[in-house]
């Protein structure tokens, strides 16, 4: 066993068993928790195939700033004392039963496809690094991504303007 | 490594953040399964752009680069999305003194 097959083993673990933790976990900070924990994991996977920038805009975007917004909300709404009313156990049963069932399908029809030689480049190649994805972004994509500070600036005055107190929320 | 385990690991975590969605009643919680998909999703998309490199690579030696700039703006709608959502928890939890989402059932009635 190599390194890399090694790394991709324990972070896959890693990955897979936070996330579990996430969705059973009955405290809500403990789901942030974990959930950052997940990011982390998928952070190393990133660095692992040398998708540098990805790896570390993951980390600063997702487990810096989106979770730090998440935990950030919940304590202000003060949650971990709250108790989360269970949903009904059939309900419950068959959420679980549907997500298993989806799993299946797609592993079923993932077996007849042939994809036994095609291999994911691990450990080199430059077109995660930021030379050539900045290259590409500023080129031909530079388009897109004026959009998006345009799609910033809408979210920021939605976000304004639904945290603002009107008169019809306090009612 | 084969690009088999990167799907197989994709399509566990994104089932995870489904059966979350599905059985989890705390908006916050759902929010963040959502989230959890949309990265299995991006490793998934980061694995195919280098698998797609390794095969292209004597062809154009920048094969695969698009699928990481599409990560890159998933990421940039994901934040969007995150701080927007947020604050209709936020208002949710204002009107309804909780963020249980079998609250909103008024539609329903």
């Amino acid at each position: 066993m190599s390194v890399t097959e090694i790394l991709f083993y324990s972070l896959s673990a890693m990955a897979i068993g936070s996330a579990l933790l996430v969705i059973l976990s009955k405290n809500p900070v403990h789901s942030v928790l974990w959930l950052i924990v997940t990011f982390v994991a998928i952070s190393g996977h990133y660095i692992l195939l040398n998708a540098q920038f990805l790896g570390i805009v993951n980390m600063i975007v997702y487990a810096g700033a989106i979770m730090v917004l998440f935990l950030f909300v919940i304590m202000l709404m003060n949650l971990s004392t709250h108790k989360e009313a269970k949903k009904n156990k059939w309900l419950q049963m068959a959420g679980v039963l549907s997500g298993g069932l989806l799993l299946l399908v797609i592993v079923a029809s993932l077996k007849g496809a042939e994809q036994a030689t095609l291999v994911a480049q691990t450990n080199e190649g430059s077109i995660g690094l930021l030379e050539n994805l900045g290259k590409t972004l500023f080129t031909d994509y530079v388009i897109p991504f004026e959009i998006a500070s345009v799609l910033f600036l809408s979210a920021m005055v939605g976000a304004v303007v639904l945290g603002k107190k009107t008169e019809t929320t306090k009612s | 490594m084969p690009i088999e385990q990167y799907i197989f690991l994709s399509l566990a975590l994104f089932t995870i953040g489904i059966v979350g969605v599905l059985t989890r009643r705390n908006a916050i919680i759902i929010f963040m399964c959502i989230e959890l998909m949309l990265n299995a999703v991006n490793l998934l998309l980061v694995a195919f752009s280098k698998m797609h490199h390794l095969k292209l690579m004597e062809v154009n030696p920048n094969a695969g680069t698009e699928g990481q700039l599409f990560v890159f703006f998933i990421m940039v709608v994901a934040a969007a999305e995150v701080s927007v959502g947020l604050a209709i928890i936020v208002l949710l939890y204002r009107n309804t003194r909780s963020v249980d989402v079998n609250f909103l059932n008024r539609l329903k009635h």
